[in-house]
């Protein structure tokens, strides 16, 4: 029961299906799973196995059709737009596999995004910015645009974006897919450290080392956790 | 999370989010802008070019009294009351008495003579000096309905009436060709076509272009003097009349008319036997054509806005769909739809507004550059003068375009807020 109350998320029985045309594709059939505060945790799947789908759903970025999802202890069912964006900025911070950092923003001012829509002054979300863009190690690199940035550093930034708002979680999709080995492996480092903190971290890979370095694996076979 | 309503509408963080979107595609945001800012631009030159054309006109007209009308007498065409058609009559002083006490419609009666005329020959002279000028035989209430400026001295009076005083009321020109600098002309004397008049006041006409200087080169003496000293004795050249403001300036004109034809025996259904010609039907022909003026610029103008408008409301369509990741971005970052939303209007109201202000002040500037021509040309541009908006005409101008950059907006942000995160930041 202590388990119960101390994880940050709890899925109980999600389903999830996507209507394409006259054909209706079950993509998640009845989930359940605990991921506990601090636990650093994997999701494996081949493709279509509907582990992007249950990121976007862990990311309130995509509604679910059945069962309950509770983030930090509040349930996530039938969320309207405005509430789930207040979730995702006070309590979720994302790192993607292609970055997503905005190409026409300094590295300082990705970083600062999420905290600009808690709207906090400009001069105080740059500091704060700052300190993460410290910790990831690109405090040089501030006023760089994105583009003038190699693929691991961008990675970096869009680490720091998504820790700056101080989240509970952290969504991670496929996270180094798009690096070499060596900037996958110091941008693991950095999420294990980031892990060693306190946030719980929930990565999407289909990497067997990247998950190696993880906690746990959930792996999900046919939009069910694979449990053999 | 309460924060956030706190936000104001013109946050300076928000002003710099735009400009750099706007800045991302500077060229694509110019040409964007570019139909808003030509509209207006295109209200204000052809307002103000209207309104140049007015004042020019107005100005030509001299602040001659919009109710004066000016009256005289031709030949009959019709036979009546035993009179063959083709019969010449003129309006004696009895007519003028007939006037002042029967026809309600008119303020002021004033019968006027003239002596010499356009190029005609010298007939005024001063010691050696001499010129052509026209001479008017006139009562002291023609200053009201044709206003001069009195430079020096006096304009004509009662008692130069009553007494037929030999006085002269000269124009500037007349000063300036018939005496040397430095002279007093006021006290001195002039000879016109040999009898001597005494100068009692110098004027200088309003009008400008020709009719004031046909204006500056005439002389004013008494009208009972004039009477006398060329023997016109009894005889009215033509009315100058001052008419009643509340009545319709054709019916006033049609009273006068039937009273004078009853009076000399013309056929009431005589049109030639006498001509008028009115102010207020010549202002109100100008008025109406300049209304048209207006009405047209604004029409067109606004439809060049409207067409700027849609052009904005396009390219912010496409600009949406091309930062659907962007804005999906914003979404996973804790952008809420209102938020979203206020963003694409916002951009799109402050584009419209910074190209309009751009257009209104090109337009402004134009209008000052032909202004200040027509200045460093001497001040007259013929009919065209003082090309000018009004801050009136300019606000309603920008006030449309506030409404048209809202409904510009409504439809791409509507758009951007149907994206949904989980579409713009899929991974292709």
């Amino acid at each position: 029961m202590e388990w119960y109350l101390r994880g940050v998320i709890k899925l109980n029985n999600i389903g999830k299906s996507y209507v394409t045309g006259s054909q209706k594709l079950e993509v998640l059939k009845g989930l359940s799973c605990n991921i506990k505060k601090g636990e650093m945790v994997a999701i494996m799947g081949s493709s279509g196995s509907g582990k992007s789908t249950l990121l976007n759903i862990l990311g309130l970025l995509d509604s679910f059709d059945s069962g309950d999802y509770l983030l930090s202890g509040e349930s996530m069912s039938g969320l309207n737009e405005r509430a789930a964006a207040k979730y995702r900025s006070k309590l979720l911070g994302f790192v993607f596999q292609s970055f997503n950092l905005i190409g026409f923003k300094t590295a300082l001012e990705n970083v600062a995004l999420p905290l600009y829509y808690q709207s906090i002054p400009r001069k105080k979300r740059n500091v704060i910015a700052m300190d993460y863009l410290k910790k990831v190690g690109l405090e040089d690199w501030a006023s760089h645009l994105p583009n003038q940035m190699s693929g691991g550093q961008k990675q970096r930034v869009a680490i720091a974006r998504a820790l700056v708002a101080q989240p509970k979680v952290i969504l991670a999709d496929e996270p180094t897919g798009a690096l070499d080995s060596v900037t996958s492996s110091d941008v693991m480092t950095l999420l294990r450290e980031i892990n060693a903190d306190g946030i719980t971290m929930i990565i999407v890979t289909h990497e067997h080392d990247i998950a190696a370095l993880c906690d746990r694996t959930i792996h999900l076979v046919d939009g069910l956790i694979d449990l053999s | 999370m309460k924060k956030e309503s706190k936000i104001n509408l013109f946050d300076l963080d928000r002003v710099l989010e735009i400009l750099q979107v706007f800045l991302t595609n500077p060229f694509r945001t110019f040409l964007s802008g570019l139909g808003v800012g030509w509209g207006l631009f295109m209200i204000v030159v052809t307002v103000g070019a209207s309104n140049g054309l007015e004042n020019g006109v107005t100005s030509e007209m001299g602040g001659r009294v919009k109710n004066s009308m000016f009256l005289w007498s031709r030949m009959t065409s019709m036979p009546y009351k035993g009179f063959k058609r083709g019969r010449r009559f003129e309006f004696n002083n009895s007519d003028t008495e007939f006037l002042r006490e029967n026809a309600t419609s008119i303020k002021l009666v004033a019968p006027r003579n003239q002596l010499g005329g356009h190029r005609g020959s010298n007939n005024v002279t001063r010691g050696t000096k001499s010129g052509a000028f026209n001479v008017y035989g006139d009562v002291p209430g023609y200053i009201e309905i044709d206003p001069v400026k009195i430079l020096s001295g006096r304009y004509l009076n009662q008692g130069d009436i009553d007494n037929e005083r030999k006085i002269a009321v000269i124009g500037k020109r007349v000063l300036e060709l018939l005496y040397d600098k430095e002279i007093e002309p006021i006290g001195s004397s002039i000879q016109i076509q040999g009898v001597i008049f005494s100068v009692v006041g110098v004027y200088s006409t309003y009008k400008t272009g020709e009719d004031a200087e046909e204006d500056n080169q005439s002389i004013f003496i008494p009208y009972t003097t004039f009477g006398k000293s060329f023997h016109t004795n009894n005889e009215v050249g033509w009315y100058s009349l001052l008419m009643d403001e509340n009545v319709h300036a054709d019916t006033s004109a049609a009273e006068v008319m039937s009273l004078l034809k009853q009076r000399k025996s013309v056929h009431p259904d005589d049109k030639r036997a006498m001509g008028s010609w009115s102010m207020a039907s010549e202002f109100e022909e100008v008025e109406s054509l300049f209304a048209a003026f207006r009405l047209i610029s604004f029409i067109f103008g606004g439809l060049a806005l409207l067409a700027g408008a849609i052009g904005i409301m396009n390219i912010m369509l496409i600009t949406v769909r091309e930062r659907t990741k962007e804005l999906g971005i914003r979404r996973a970052m804790g952008a809420t739809p209102l938020t979203v939303m206020r963003q694409i209007m916002s951009e799109t109201i402050f584009l419209t507004t910074l190209s309009g202000l751009m257009g209104v002040s090109f337009g402004v500037a134009s209008l000052e550059g032909v202004n200040h021509l027509l200045e460093s040309m001497g001040g007259s541009g013929g009919s065209f003068r003082n090309p000018e908006v009004s801050l009136y005409t300019v606000l309603i101008a920008l006030g449309v375009m506030l409404v048209m950059g809202v409904i510009a907006g409504i439809l791409p942000a509507v758009r951007a807020i149907a994206i949904r995160p989980v579409e713009a930041i899929r991974t292709e």
